[in-house]
């Protein structure tokens, strides 16, 4: 049977040596994977601008109008697509950062990507693509919803032990997944996105229910939870004011936190990158690959799932098919964006949350529709993605191929 | 036909791979290339084959200059390839890896698999190479697979035949009858470039040899004359020592007993076929064998990656049959396996991160779930310093060390603790001799500190160097036990063929 | 000159002393065993307690040349049993001995038997066109289908295609796009081509840039499904003509369709399921007879052995995966010129990834790989035909093929081995 064949250096070859010193390290500590820091930080970065400018184009493009415009009147298209742009971007940054109020959406739409982008980050770190953070959500919003509206109990326990079910929740849908893989090596792509689809079709079935449907009428929408079980404002002991932005916000901070610690600071984390790099060499080094496995998954089903509870616990207060978004996919995104770092996907998810909400006033003053954003997304991940290709672009050298994430089925 | 190398330069990252390299070969002869793991030789001939391009010098043909923009134009010229790691298709069959590229077709791209399957047959029996033509690649064995490939490049009408390491994978046995596949295919008029890192081999086939070290050649040797010890001071540069100093041994207790195991491989077959033997303290049993007999198998019972079917493992006194491997690690056994890049190290962890890559688990390396990185560091500078690892820092990745400092990290790693058991696997494979000599002394030390050591090893001349008492492993049983004064390398082969009389151990029936 | 044959104690072939069952095996035949004496008594709860009734599956329709071909008529509870003494005998003898390599078979034959059962429950007292469940299965199992062939196209070269759900949706607009802009024929064309289009995207990163292959097909749907929801939007909200094509109706092959039930199911069908049948064939018959199907699969086995053969393994990938995508592209646009004429959002609806798992269940070949896509089409036909017939929640049977497909990729249906290469890049010095 063939080897693998091995790397072109030969044996003799001495350590390149890498250039040390504090400052370096305290920055790779921060983004936690060897990684040179020009390709964290500068490649996302260029990769969001080009993102932009190419969506620009499409925004354009698909304009029929003004493509016809562009056969007549060049130069006055030209000025138009121009201010089309500009009025949409400007829409876009105002919707975004223009007010306090801004500012709150943001972070409400930021919210549950922080969720949802680590439990994607959390999977790369073991090497698993967790594509299940949609149905790992909805998992959640629902464990939440029931506690939520069946017990009325005081803030002090309700809103924990809502949490606590979204939790668990998500982290059963998440861990399915896992134990599949690690049972009977099925790939967890699949896994996770097919249990994406029985969560949604359970949840609008449930939705149909006698027990979760909202009494008197007949629309598949929850009941409201108890508000014992809300998340509080973040600002609502200020009278005037409609900022949404809830303590969810701050359990998501929390979150990312926790991750941090859990992945760089401890035995189970290491295990998960061991595992993720190399599962056989983490056998040998004792561990339960099969263990970790369930494990990751369920951690990440886990942080998806709270994401479902807090955006029912802080911003909507009953479930309604539609609640989950694109979330699941989003998360993706976050989760190369920031380098599968804790700290990456949180600054990722900002970025995300200002998109998805500059974007809605861009679509309500504009005529782009909010699509737009999931395009700017995918572009995103496209340039993130390939390395070589930015390097081609913008000639910026960056240090490290991209990790193979994947190894085919097994 | 002459085939001329001129001046062949080849630079990778870092490292000058081929340092203004010229050789010569004629049809009707043999050149050995000698020189050891990263001389540069397989570099070389990949770049007269086409799979690299040289970044000056030239090859030339007959004195025609050649331009080879892949394997494609270099067979169309003559040159054909058997690599050290066969290119044959695992899940075909002989017939179809051997037309491969160069199909005969009915018309409109369909295959004539008949024709093809007689075209092999032909070759079969005009070169005296037998093999089964519908046979798959992967239900044969090495020695076949090997015939394979040499139709391989004689149905592409090869002029030049160049072998990358051919004996590697072969018995004694095997590589004799090898030696006469080339003596035949020499007489019948071929060139031929035998590449290899076996100064005896070498010797005995070669009409002529060229040495090459750390990228260029340094030396032409006739081999009736050269002698043994002059070819590998020219490998390595300064005379080599081919024995390790070592006291004789003084055995304790026993400290792993092996009774009746049987392992089952993937495809359910008995890789380990009721094996029996000890290992006591304070002396070194190694394992010899052609890869592929089941000492993989083997070691991976003992080191709790695979489950026996039956028997017994005890190790100290304590069964551990069905242990896993981090219970058979508490019970300090230290385990050097045989593949360190895919089992031995994490390549994108840090040294450092590498250090504990099988006790992070417990203090004073973690205290509960949480890790204590200080300790961690510590331990991994005091041993990198220990060892002798040369790498700038211990927060270097692990993929940026040489394959011999790798290993010395696998061996700090497992040495440095206090062990009653080594299982080591392969323990030089694809290193220097620097490293070689090192880890040779290591173990050796370890071994006079009392622990029990137990090696495996397809490189005969380490088994005979290192082991106070040699087992030969055969198609899963142990066929002979014997020790390195009573015993020579040609013995050894033929226990390693499966000739030489056994234990007793159940003889296949031949088919 | 020495003869060198094959000496008595080195056989040709290396035979194995005795094939052992590991403890792993028998533990999964155990459960096997009893997983159908559980379906015994699940059958008998379920469907046969309680159920009156025959149940009617009519094998003809009006329209077809021997309508008076009488209908199938079992009695509803009755079958039931049947079937459950049948399960319970055969789960016995699967605890007891197993099946050896018949256990597959078995498999699949009691699964056929259980799905009669529920079939005669849910159509008692009733009746159910079965000839038109069996053409809907055919007719929604081809975009599925498609999808399968051209993922085992692309996974035989070593390229794994996560973006066939984009290639399915892509082919979908355009085909709709161009289809309501001018014909149905050029419909057809754009379709394949943009399939084509984003087949060449995945093959530039994965085979040049040698980027993870997975991440750029997860990539390539997200871009797919955006672009093609936010044209959807813009276009077609001014501009409705634009969404509106010529659906390619059934065409009845004269002779073959007038075979009762086996003629309207298989030959009455529109081109998107004559084109299935065909490629089908096609690929069968290259991959394992022609030149350029022997260099694919070598490719996707051992590139380097290729690559040190003359093959040019960049470009049999290029071209293979290419050519994969124009099968996506093609079958994307069954969902609008062969079914609705009209595209909306997401309509592919997960088809892609179902596809892939039709691919993994037939062993990465052409025949196996369209055998399980129709046989998720079926679940997906039955789900509509019973819908009519009883009110079971339909969100159960939706979600069947999703069940299905984890079942089948968890490998209870049994392990297979994809292409040794694949999903690695292939790094030529």
């Amino acid at each position: 049977m063939s080897d693998r064949t091995e790397a072109p250096v030969p044996e003799d070859a001495e350590a390149t040596p890498d250039g040390d010193d504090n400052g370096r390290r305290f920055f790779e500590d921060i983004t936690g994977i060897n990684v040179d820091w020009r390709s964290a930080a500068i490649v996302p970065l260029l990769a969001v601008l080009t993102a932009l400018v190419v969506g620009a184009f499409i925004v354009i493009l698909s304009d029929t109008e003004l493509l016809k415009k562009f056969g007549s009147e060049p130069l006055a298209a030209l000025g138009d697509s121009w201010s089309l742009i500009a009025e949409a971007y400007s829409a876009l940054a105002r919707g975004a950062f223009g007010s306090v109020d801004a500012w709150s959406e943001t972070l409400v739409s930021a919210t549950p990507l922080i969720f949802t982008g680590l439990a994607v980050a959390i999977g790369f770190r073991a090497g698993l693509f967790n594509i299940g953070g949609q149905g790992q959500l909805i998992a959640g919003g629902m464990g939440a919803l029931i506690i939520g509206f069946s017990f009325n109990l005081p803030s002090i326990l309700h809103i924990p032990l809502a949490l606590i079910a979204g939790i668990l929740a998500g982290a059963i849908w998440g861990g399915m997944s896992g134990l599949l893989k690690a049972r009977s090596g099925a790939h967890e792509v699949i896994t996770t996105i097919m249990l994406n689809f029985i969560a949604l079709f359970l949840m609008r079935w449930a939705l149909k229910t006698e027990f979760i449907r909202v009494e008197g009428r007949q629309d598949p929408i929850s009941k409201t939870i108890e508000t014992s079980a809300y998340l509080p404002r973040l600002f609502g002991f200020l009278d005037n004011t409609q900022l949404r932005v809830h303590l969810g916000f701050v359990l998501a901070l929390l979150a990312a936190w926790f991750i941090y610690w859990l992945l760089f600071k401890t035995t189970i984390g290491y295990e998960f990158r061991a595992t993720g790099y190399n599962p056989d060499a983490a056998r040998y080094g004792g561990m339960n690959v099969t263990r970790v496995y369930v494990l990751v998954m369920a951690v990440a089903g886990g942080a998806a799932g709270m994401g479902g509870a807090v955006e029912i616990q802080g911003l909507h207060h009953s479930v309604v098919d539609g609640f989950q978004g694109t979330l699941g996919f989003d998360a993706i995104a976050l989760a190369l964006l920031g380098r599968s770092h804790p700290v990456g996907v949180v600054l990722a998810s900002l970025l995300f949350g200002a998109l998805v909400s500059g974007g809605r006033t861009m679509q309500a003053q504009t005529d782009v529709p909010i699509d737009l954003i999931l395009v700017v997304q995918a572009l995103v991940i496209m340039f993130i993605a390939a390395p070589a290709l930015i390097r081609a672009i913008f000639r910026v050298r960056t240090g490290k191929e991209v990790e193979q994430l994947t190894r085919g089925w097994s | 036909m002459e085939l001329e190398l001129r001046g062949i330069t080849k630079r990778f990252p870092g490292v000058l791979a081929n340092d203004s390299v010229s050789l010569t070969v004629r049809s009707g002869e043999i050149l050995g290339l000698l020189g050891e793991n990263g001389a540069g030789k397989t570099t070389l001939m990949n770049i007269l084959y086409g799979l690299y391009s040289a970044d000056e010098g030239e090859i030339l043909i007959d004195g025609e200059p050649q331009a080879f923009s892949g394997p494609g134009d270099a067979i169309a010229a003559g040159i054909g390839m058997v690599h050290q790691h066969f290119m044959l298709v695992p899940v075909f069959s002989v017939a179809e890896n051997v037309v491969l590229g160069v199909e005969p077709t009915i018309g409109g791209g369909v295959l004539n698999l008949k024709k093809a399957r007689q075209d092999v047959v032909d070759i079969s029996e005009k070169y005296n190479l037998e093999v089964p033509p519908d046979s798959i690649i992967e239900d044969l064995p090495v020695g076949v697979q090997q015939r394979v490939e040499i139709i391989k490049v004689l149905f592409r009408q090869a002029e030049v035949l160049v072998f990358d390491e051919p004996t590697a994978v072969l018995t004694p046995q095997e590589v004799e009858e090898f030696f006469e596949i080339l003596r035949s295919l020499r007489d019948a008029g071929r060139a031929i470039v035998f590449i290899t890192h076996k100064l005896k081999e070498v010797l005995q086939i070669a009409d002529r040899i060229s040495v090459l070290r750390r990228g260029a050649v340094v030396g032409e040797a006739n081999p009736k004359q050269v002698t043994e010890a002059a070819l590998a001071e020219l490998m390595v540069g300064r005379p080599v020592d081919l024995v390790v100093d070592k006291e004789p041994a003084e055995p304790g207790a026993t400290v792993l007993q092996i009774e009746n195991l049987v392992v089952v491989d993937e495809r359910l077959h008995r890789a380990v076929n009721d094996v029996s033997f000890e290992v006591r303290a304070g002396e070194i049993v190694g394992i010899a064998g052609v890869q592929g007999n089941g000492q993989s198998e083997l070691v991976e019972a003992l080191t709790g990656l695979r489950e026996p079917l039956t028997g017994k493992i005890s190790i100290g006194g304590e069964d551990a049959s069905r242990s896993s491997p981090r219970e058979i690690h508490s019970m300090s056994v230290a385990h050097v396996p045989e593949d360190r890049q895919r089992s031995g190290l994490v390549l994108k962890f840090t040294v450092a991160e590498n250090m504990v890559l099988d006790t992070y688990h417990a203090p004073p390396y973690s205290r509960g779930v949480v890790m204590d990185w200080d300790e961690t560091r510590r331990t991994a500078e005091r041993l990198v310093k220990q060892y002798d690892v040369r790498t700038p820092s211990i927060d270097v990745e692990m993929a940026n060390l040489s394959g011999g400092n790798q290993q010395k990290v696998i061996v700090a790693r497992e040495f440095g603790r206090d062990v009653k058991l080594v299982v080591a696997s392969q323990p030089t494979r694809g290193l220097d001799v620097g490293s070689i000599e090192y880890i040779h002394e290591r173990i050796v030390q370890e071994r006079d500190e009392g622990a029990a050591i137990l090696i495996v090893s397809t490189e005969l001349d380490e088994v005979l160097a290192l082991s106070d008492r040699i087992l030969v492993m055969y198609r899963g049983t142990l066929v002979a036990e014997t020790t390195p004064e009573t015993t020579t390398a040609a013995e050894l082969g033929l226990h390693m063929a499966g000739a030489g009389g056994g234990l007793g151990a159940p003889e296949d029936a031949p088919s | 000159m020495v003869i060198v044959t094959t000496t008595a104690d080195r056989p040709g072939v290396d035979q194995p002393e005795e094939v052992v069952r590991t403890p792993a095996e028998l533990r999964r035949a155990r459960v096997l065993g009893i997983v159908y004496i559980v379906m015994a008594l699940g059958v008998l709860w379920f469907f046969a307690k309680g159920t009156t009734g025959d149940a009617t599956f009519g094998l003809t329709r009006p329209q077809d040349r021997f309508s008076d071909f009488p209908d199938l008529t079992v009695p509803a509870a009755g079958s039931a049993y049947l079937v459950a003494v049948v399960l319970a005998f055969v789960g016995t003898v699967q605890l007891i001995r197993g099946f050896g390599k018949w256990t597959n078979a078995v498999l699949a034959v009691v699964l056929t038997l259980v799905l009669f059962s529920f079939l005669a429950w849910a159509a008692a007292g009733k009746s159910i066109s079965m000839v038109g469940m069996m053409r809907g299965a055919i007719s929604l199992g081809v975009p599925i289908a498609l999808g399968a062939l051209s993922g085992v196209l692309c996974e035989r070269v070593a390229v794994i295609n996560i973006a066939i759900e984009g290639m399915l949706l892509g082919g979908a607009f355009t085909g709709a796009l161009v289809g309501s802009l001018f014909n149905s024929w050029l419909g057809l064309v754009a379709a394949t081509l943009t399939g084509v289009l984003l087949a060449w995207i995945l093959a530039v990163f994965a085979i040049r840039y040698r980027v993870d292959q997975i991440i750029v097909g997860v990539v390539i749907n997200i871009f797919v499904l955006g672009l093609t929801g936010f044209l959807a939007f813009r276009l077609t909200e001014r501009n409705p003509e634009l969404n509106s094509a010529s659906v390619f109706g059934p065409i009845g092959i004269p002779l073959l369709k007038d075979i009762p039930f086996i003629g309207p199911v298989f030959f009455d069908q529109n081109l998107f399921v004559y084109a299935m049948y065909i490629f089908t064939v096609a690929l069968t018959f290259g991959l394992f007879r022609t030149k350029w199907g022997l260099r694919s699969r070598a490719v996707g086995e051992h590139p380097k052995a290729a690559d040190t053969l003359g093959v040019n393994v960049y470009r049999m990938r290029y071209l293979n995966v290419m050519l994969g995508g124009a099968l996506a592209g093609f079958g994307g646009a069954f969902f609008t010129l062969g079914a609705v004429g009209r595209f909306d959002d997401n309509m592919t609806a997960g088809r892609g990834f179902i596809a892939l798992a039709a691919m993994i269940f037939g062993r990465w070949h052409p025949v196996g790989a369209v055998s399980g896509a129709l046989l998720f089409g079926f679940a997906d036909s039955m789900r509509i035909r019973l819908a009519l017939v009883r009110p079971i929640p339909s969100e159960f049977l939706a979600m069947a093929p999703y069940i299905a497909t984890i079942i089948v990729v968890a490998g209870l249906v049994g392990r297979a081995r994809p292409p040794a290469a694949d999903g690695q890049p292939y790094i030529k010095e």
